[in-house]
């Protein structure tokens, strides 16, 4: 392998939509790893739906070679990371197996919540990193803006801030140089004993996993027996290699590469990103610090439209999970949705593509109960549990406290939008730590909140308070005391466990105002009138009635009207699939969600 | 409904439809595809739907009916609707006792037009009276008021137009049941073959749809739609006429073997801009402007805009959706490409839960609607084909 004067390991960090992805597709084109014309759009993100939401989900690297204006070849390393909230801890990771990383900053949009968040990570590793001012290109790009907020809010010097535009390509070699001149070579003893930081893994149907790599200390060689030290499992190695397009093996990894290594191992739970990979030989005294296992945040139950599909959830989730170490789940019964399972995600988003990719890779028809977070329940007889269902929290009185998941959530917006986002923060029960103004004239403003009220609407919330110019993060901060009841949904005097949700007290009679309300315009009306009620214990705090339907009949119905009505019945038959019966009635998956979509009523 | 209409069949035999997409003006509730006459080439738009007959008849099967619709076809000026019909006449081969149906509005017909369209070949006039009350016409937005619905229903019968129907709307804002009844009354008194007998929708686009989103136009409201429609029933019923569809009654023997022929399922051939086919297991619906309609036609190619061959499971939703539509409803062992074994299953658990809430019948072999299954026939439909509901 190359000499360690020669190797740069780097990442991109940014903003959702600053042009992370465009970047990396320019500079593996600028080190013709990538031809122009056969490249297929941000080659990086290569899930179907990663493409589609234009969101990183999973790291991924590639190896490019530069040859410097020094004369020199490079071989330099680029780790791409997740794009999103729900992945910190590993965007983290990936940072951690970086010298230095380029933070790309939008000319026209500025620093938002997550460059700083992302700023903030990279600091933490003690990455050198380089400001990118990206889409100078635009009209309304203001690059000297962009480079004020970054001195302003991220604390970096931004004199010498790259002025790019990687759509047009523009700077791409500036960007090159400054990977190799500015970002220091990797160090570490290749003699030593082996230390390798797992980034990411992927699971490949024939060789297992594939874990990514990022060698610290002395090398990796196939034949080799390797120690996964947290898991403690030992395998044998049986190819490494280095990514190109795909994978390409070499002959050995050594103290400051970056590759994979494949050794027959089963599941990713083998594999955690994070973990240090040493010699099962000659090991290593420490693990390489900052592993820490993951920890589902948000919790809902899936639960199959037909009840006969259920084996076939049960086997999707468990493929699902070959690749997906954050994914939890275990088997769950409802009594009004029957089998199912409560399954555990990092966030709403991990959830949302778990959910996207049981339909649309499994073609399974799922409804899917509220999103919740894990509440930390303490029974008059002292005992604390974990709950991650509220259909399954104890009655009132045998409950001595209830304690909730609390974030450090971060917003930013320019300066006139500060009163909505403070007005926001306030109603979901926010506490107040800090209101900071940039010479820009825009504000990072800083509130713990209960993660419980930031789930679903909180962003499109503040998006629409500040006609879209706020950004947000948040990071988990702990579990405090809260004043916090049971809301139990009936339906024709039917409780329907999987609708109860859990409320702060101040607010549950409102919640469950609007709640009825909303299930009365969500629910398909039946030939006999539905009474829908909200209860707190045994007493009703809100009702609605939705009426019996007593006409539904087309007028007219002749030659062209019949593809019309055709077609309108193949619609309604798409959106059957993601209903539910519960005893005489059928509950779309909207309504399941109305419990946390009670704000749009207003 | 009555139970004894037409025997249980496929369709009387083909049909032609003919757009004419032209009125005076649009009435603010009406979502088909027309345009006021005024400033429109209509020799122009006629010289291409003749093209497009001369490009369709020679696949044309023989024709039992042919209905002449829109818009209003009786605005085009004097002679142009008679050489429509000489020019289906000259292209298609017509059954020797084809049903020839042509729509009107009161106040665009004469005696003497009406005349002409008995000779070129007219048996069957369909006359859009709607109401025989002026404020339900007003309200309607209608060019006409009750005594000219009356004078044409008249001029009908002068011009020797023994097969007339009428069509009448309930459940215009405003009216109630007494002044639904009234219209009833005066349309029996015209003693009509036929009557269509609507409930007052409100489709998306139109003017009566906005001005309901915004309060402006209180809609009836479900219960007195259905006294509404039950009034129909009652009256209808009691003269003599049979409810042989939803929206439609006849005097024995003259329902409109045309429409009938949709509901069962036949063939029927389109022509004219908008209109829609079917015919040989291909559905397909025609271009929507009259500017691009022409243009395809002047470069003789086919105005099509959308066509696809129908899967058996799709006819079979068409059959059900539109069969019990009708009195005699459908014939299970008819449904196209039968019923595989494990579909039956599906369907029959379907059908025995809509018999037992009282909503579908089951004589021997096939399934109609029950009297309250009429009400909510949209509803049933659903339940029947998997789209949604519980019976």
């Amino acid at each position: 392998m190359a000499d360690q004067s020669r190797i740069r390991n780097f990442c991109i960090i940014a903003h959702i939509d600053h042009g992370k992805s465009t970047l990396a597709d320019r500079l593996l084109e600028r080190t013709g790893l990538l031809s122009e014309r056969a490249h297929q759009e941000q080659v990086l993100d290569s899930m179907e739906l990663e493409r589609e939401r234009g969101i990183t989900i999973k790291a991924s690297a590639v190896r490019l070679t530069y040859r410097a204006r020094d004369g020199q070849d490079y071989e330099l390393n680029l780790i791409d990371t997740p794009g999103h909230v729900d992945f910190s801890y590993e965007v983290s990771r990936s940072l951690a197996a970086c010298e230095g990383a380029l933070l790309v900053v939008d000319a026209v949009q500025g620093v938002e919540a997550q460059t700083v968040a992302n700023a903030t990570l990279a600091a933490a590793a003690n990455l050198e990193i380089i400001p990118v001012i990206n889409k100078i290109d635009l009209g309304s790009a203001n690059p000297d803006r962009a480079a004020q907020e970054i001195e302003d809010m991220v604390a970096l010097p931004a004199d010498d801030a790259l002025r790019i535009s990687a759509k047009e390509g523009i700077g791409t070699q500036e960007v090159l140089e400054a990977v190799v001149g500015r970002i220091p070579p990797p160090g570490g003893d290749r003699e030593a004993p082996l230390r390798a930081l797992i980034f990411d893994s992927h699971f490949d149907p024939y060789r297992g996993v594939i874990a990514y790599v990022r060698v610290r200390e002395g090398a990796l060689e196939p034949g080799m027996r390797i120690l996964l030290m947290s898991s403690g499992t030992s395998f044998e190695v049986s190819e490494v290699g280095v990514f190109e397009l795909g994978l390409k093996p070499v002959p050995r990894l050594e103290a400051g590469d970056v590759g994979y290594v494949c050794a027959s191992m089963k599941n990713v739970q083998d594999t955690r990103v994070g973990d240090t990979i040493t010699g099962a030989e000659r090991p290593a005294a420490e693990p390489l610090p900052g592993y820490r296992p993951v920890k589902p945040m948000v919790f809902c139950g899936f639960y199959p439209s037909e009840s006969d599909d259920y084996p076939a959830l049960k086997e999707a989730l468990e493929k699902l999970q070959l690749n997906d170490a954050a994914l939890s789940f275990e088997a769950e019964t409802s009594q009004a949705l029957g089998f199912g399972f409560r399954c555990g995600f990092l966030g709403l988003l991990h959830m949302d593509i778990v959910q996207e990719r049981l339909e649309r890779e499994f073609q399974l028809n799922l409804v899917a109960t509220a999103p919740s977070v894990v509440y930390r329940v303490t029974t008059t007889k002292g005992e604390v549990t974990d709950m991650d269902n509220p259909a399954r929290l104890p009655e009132e009185q045998f409950i001595r406290s209830i304690e909730e998941p609390y974030v450090l959530a971060t917003v930013m917006a320019p300066a006139e939008h500060v009163g909505p986002c403070l007005e926001l923060a306030q109603e979901r029960r926010g506490v107040y730590r800090n209101l900071e103004y940039s010479h820009t004239n825009r504000v990072v403003i800083t509130y713990e909140l209960p993660l419980a009220e930031i789930l679903l609407d909180f962003f499109d919330n503040l998006k629409s308070r500040t006609r879209g110019y706020a950004s947000f993060d948040y990071e988990f901060i702990g579990y405090r005391l809260g004043d916090l009841v049971k809301l139990n949904v009936l339906i024709n005097h039917d409780p329907v466990d999987a609708l109860c949700f859990i409320t702060h007290r101040s607010r549950a009679q409102a919640r469950a105002r609007q709640l009825v309300e909303r299930l009365r315009a969500v629910l398909p009306r039946q030939m006999f009138a539905v009474h829908i009620q909200a209860a707190l214990g045994s007493r009703i705090i809100a009702a609605e009635k939705l009426q019996a339907l007593r006409k539904d009949v087309t007028a007219k119905c002749y030659g062209g009207d019949i593809t019309r009505k055709r077609k309108l019945l193949e619609k309604q038959k798409a959106g059957k699939k993601r209903m539910k019966q519960v005893g005489r009635m059928e509950i779309p998956q909207e309504a399941f969600m109305s419990v946390l979509r009670v704000e749009e009523m207003r | 409904m009555a139970q004894a209409a037409p025997a249980p069949g496929p369709g009387p035999g083909a049909g032609l439809y003919l757009h004419i997409p032209f009125c005076w003006r649009k009435c603010p509730y009406c979502d088909f595809v027309s345009v006021p006459l005024a400033g429109q080439d209509a020799a122009g738009y006629l010289q291409a739907l003749e093209a497009e007959m001369a490009l369709r008849a020679p696949e044309a099967p023989t024709l039992a009916s042919v209905y002449v619709g829109g818009g209003t076809p009786t605005v085009l000026p004097g002679g142009m609707l008679p050489g429509v019909l000489a020019a289906v006449r000259q292209h298609f081969r017509l059954a020797p006792e084809a049903e020839v149906t042509v729509e009107a509005n009161p106040g665009t017909i004469s005696r003497r037009g009406l005349e002409a369209l008995r000779k070129a070949g007219a048996n069957r006039l369909s006359l859009g009276v709607q109401s025989f009350q002026d404020a339900t016409l007003r309200t309607l937005g209608r060019v006409h008021n009750a005594a000219a619905g009356l004078a044409a229903a008249a001029a009908a019968r002068q011009a020797g137009f023994a097969n007339l129907s009428l069509d009448l709307i309930f459940g215009t804002p405003g009216e109630g049941e007494q002044e639904w009844r009234r219209t009833l009354e005066a349309a029996l008194g015209l003693r009509p073959e036929h009557i269509s007998a609507y409930g007052l929708s409100y489709e998306p686009g139109t003017p009566f749809h906005a001005a309901c989103g915004r309060g402006e136009l209180q809609p009836a409201g479900e219960e007195l739609e259905v006294r509404l429609y039950q009034a129909a029933g009652e009256l209808l019923e009691a003269a003599g006429y049979r409810h042989y569809e939803i929206s439609n009654y006849a005097l024995p023997g003259r329902e409109s073997r045309h429409n009938l022929n949709y509901w069962r399922g036949g063939d029927y051939l389109g022509l004219g801009m908008a209109a829609h086919s079917y015919l040989g297991g291909i559905r397909w619906g025609n271009v929507t402007t009259l500017a691009e309609y022409r243009a395809r036609l002047a470069a003789g190619a086919p105005p099509v805009r959308m066509a696809e061959r129908l899967s058996c499971e799709r006819r079979r939703e068409e059959m059900l959706m539109t069969g019990l539509r009708l009195a005699e409803g459908v014939a299970l062992d008819r449904l196209p490409c039968g019923l595989e074994q494990d579909l039956a299953e599906v369907y029959g658990k379907r059908i025995d839960e809509l018999a037992q809430a009282g909503l579908l019948e089951r004589p021997a072999g096939s399934i109609r609607l029950s009297p309250r299954g009429q009400l909510v026939a949209d509803h049933v439909i659903r339940v029947l084909t998997g789209a949604g509901g519980l019976a």
